[in-house]
């Protein structure tokens, strides 16, 4: 199957019971294989009338206490960034997919692009935490998709799954283990009686337990900012005390959030820091220059963020030079640039969208520092 | 004591135990919630105590009730009632309600907001959730203006009308309200004013019971926003020239249910038909075949 069906089963492996979205090439596919599977396990789908509905539909069903996912690309992941913001500040979870194609604006909607993941950071108002993965195959888009679902539990918010066209459309072999092999992070639900309930009170200090619509604890709900009961409390300190806490939920829990997968690490004088379908390309590259005698490593990034600001400063003291090839004119290489700082130097292989590096484009870079 | 625990120390828990218990309708308003925010005069608080005397009269359990808002006066309703409520974002109140009605068919969901939220920046949604006819009641508090940011120009804004952003007059032509929703497909559409206190609480009640998108139009007096320039008085005056000029006509097709607040209201029940909801033919046909192929 390709990733975007890939995904879809991944939500519905995951005990997705709802998705609402608008058809956008090319995420299309997400949908469709949503609207014929959610039906045969009395799911609902939905075709909403646009993304900005589609978003807020998805947490309307979360506080229902179903899981909940949509899928889009960059026009419609646009759109939804209100209510993503809504998403954050109301702690719902549920997952956004955005199968990343080339903009800004319409730009090449059946072609890929990278150039979504700063907008997947910062794209919604005000200041939240986000957790965004980067499958870079279709079983990855199966067993992340299952990891979205959980992370978002766990932290209870949005949480993005920030795919490409490529790997969103390529078709490979995807192995879907039995049910009972696949960890599933169900809903933490408040252990005191409605009365005593303070629905918003984080007990082990960073995520509360989540009580939902028709269970008796009559939360007020509310994007303004609001005190631990849940009520508008618009001073200065309450709003203080609440966006910390829900940047803090996921910037003190970075290590645990955080995946990498690496190469070459140990003796590397250039690493190229990669993700999505770019780091299929460059994983053969960083081969090729290793079968050159060149000390090249690589670091796929599978979480995009939280980034991981204190790996890459740790290696900045080792490595001489970051090759960030990605399909945008440089989004993460800021990120990168930020935690190497003047230890190493980073250079972009940037590309403005359609198409994905070679494997021989990227390896001219690192030949080119490596010398 | 270090700063941030002085921070603390200065944030309460709007927790507030006293003085709750005393009215019989205090188990539908959350404790510590009232004095509401809204001026004296304003219509807002006669439809909520419709909406909560509506949920006596069909005995719908407040656990069973959710009420989701969007932005503006009538947003801030969700937050009073004792009841799981959302307050979402601007326009957007009824899609929420939408992904919440067809996760919980087992609730009853209402959407209680105004005129420009569900009309101007909602109309988008307001329409397709009427087409669907997804099982969400809406209440819609149309006070011709947007009261929170200081009595702008909105959707409903009568001809020649003066707010803050049409100060020589509103050339817009302002929608009709009841006549749009039914057009869209709203199986239940009734428009009272809040000097029809009885029939809007039996009109709610009606909707509540009904399956499927209903629509309830309520006039309300905004002595800050609009009547200040439009020279109605106070809250009183609005509801003397109700009760002059509405007059009830049910059953009429909802587009010719004209509305000009000086010469002739007509309010009733234009629409009440059967139709089945998004969710029940969704269960019957979709999941059916889904389940046998």
């Amino acid at each position: 199957m390709n990733g975007d069906e890939a995904s879809a089963e991944g939500a519905l492996a995951a005990g997705c019971g709802f998705f609402a979205g608008y058809p956008i090439t090319p995420a299309t596919e997400v949908a469709e294989r949503m609207s014929n599977r959610l039906p045969e396990i009395g799911g609902v789908f939905i075709q909403m009338e646009d993304e900005i509905a589609s978003m807020a539909a998805l947490l309307g069903a979360s506080w229902g206490g179903v899981k909940a996912m949509t899928s889009t690309s960059g026009p419609g992941f646009s759109l939804m960034m209100e209510n993503i913001g809504l998403g954050m500040m109301t702690e719902t979870p549920c997952v956004v997919v955005n199968i990343q194609r080339a903009g800004p604006s319409t730009g090449l909607p059946t072609l890929v692009g990278q150039a979504d993941v700063m907008q997947c950071r910062w794209g919604s108002h005000g200041d939240y935490g986000v957790i965004a993965l980067a499958p870079g195959s279709a079983q990855e888009m199966f067993d992340l998709t299952i990891e979205a679902f959980n992370l978002s539990e766990t932290y209870r918010q949005p949480v993005f799954i920030m795919s490409d066209e490529i790997v969103g459309h390529m078709f490979e072999k995807v192995v879907i283990p039995p049910a009972d092999h696949i960890r599933l992070v169900p809903r933490r639900k408040p252990t005191t009686e409605p009365w005593a309930c303070i629905p918003f009170q984080a007990e082990d200090g960073l995520v509360p337990p989540m009580a939902c619509a028709g269970e008796g604890f009559r939360v007020h709900v509310t994007g303004l900012t609001h005190d631990e009961m849940g009520y508008p409390h618009i001073v200065p300190p309450t709003q203080e005390r609440l966006v910390r806490r829900l940047v803090d939920k996921i910037r003190l829990n970075a290590r645990d959030i955080i995946r990498l997968e690496s190469h070459f690490l140990e003796d590397a004088e250039t690493v190229v820091v990669a993700y999505g379908c770019v780091a299929r390309s460059a994983r053969e590259s960083v081969q090729r220059a290793r079968s050159k005698g060149l000390k090249v490593g690589i670091l796929r990034l599978i979480t995009l963020w939280p980034f991981p600001t204190a790996l890459i400063r740790e290696l900045s003291k080792t490595v001489r030079t970051f090759v960030v090839p990605e399909i945008n004119y440089g989004q993460m290489a800021y990120e990168v640039e930020r935690c190497a700082g003047d230890r190493a130097q980073t250079v972009l292989v940037g590309m403005m969208g359609g198409t994905m590096h070679t494997p021989t484009a990227i390896l001219e870079v690192i030949e080119e520092f490596s010398r | 004591m270090s700063a941030l625990e002085t921070f603390e120390a200065s944030c309460h828990l709007s927790r507030d135990t006293e003085r709750h218990g005393v009215h019989p309708d205090d188990e539908y308003l959350k404790r510590g919630r009232i004095p509401h925010i809204w001026c004296s005069g304003c219509g807002l608080g006669v439809v909520l105590n419709a909406f909560i005397q509506a949920l006596k009269v069909r005995e719908i359990p407040p656990d069973k009730a959710p009420v989701v808002s969007g932005i503006g006066c009538s947003g801030r309703a969700a937050g009073y009632l004792n009841l799981d409520t959302y307050h979402t974002t601007h326009g957007r109140g009824i899609p929420f309600a939408t992904g919440l009605a067809l996760a919980r068919p087992d609730l009853t969901v209402t959407v209680f907001s105004g005129d420009g939220d569900l009309f101007a920046i909602g109309g988008n949604h307001l329409i397709h959730a009427a087409r669907r006819n997804v099982d969400v009641k809406v209440i819609c508090v149309n006070n011709f203006n947007y009261g929170m940011t200081g009595g702008q120009s909105a959707p409903t804004t009568p001809l020649e009308s003066r707010t803050s952003t049409t100060p020589y007059g509103n050339v817009e032509y302002p929608f009709n309200l009841v006549g749009l929703a039914g057009a869209a497909g709203a199986v239940y559409v009734a428009r009272w004013t809040t000097f029809h206190v009885r029939f809007l609480v039996d009109s709610i009640s009606e909707a509540l019971a009904k399956p499927g998108f209903t629509f309830i139009e309520v006039l309300a007096p905004c002595p800050t926003g609009y009547n200040r320039r439009n020279k109605l008085g106070q809250g009183l005056d609005t509801m003397k020239l109700y009760r002059e000029n509405s007059v009830i006509q049910h059953g009429i097709p909802p587009q010719q249910a004209e509305l000009d607040l000086r010469r002739r209201i007509v309010v009733g029940k234009f629409v009440d038909m059967e139709k089945p909801t998004f969710r029940r033919e969704y269960e019957n046909l979709v999941q059916q075949k889904a389940r046998k192929s």
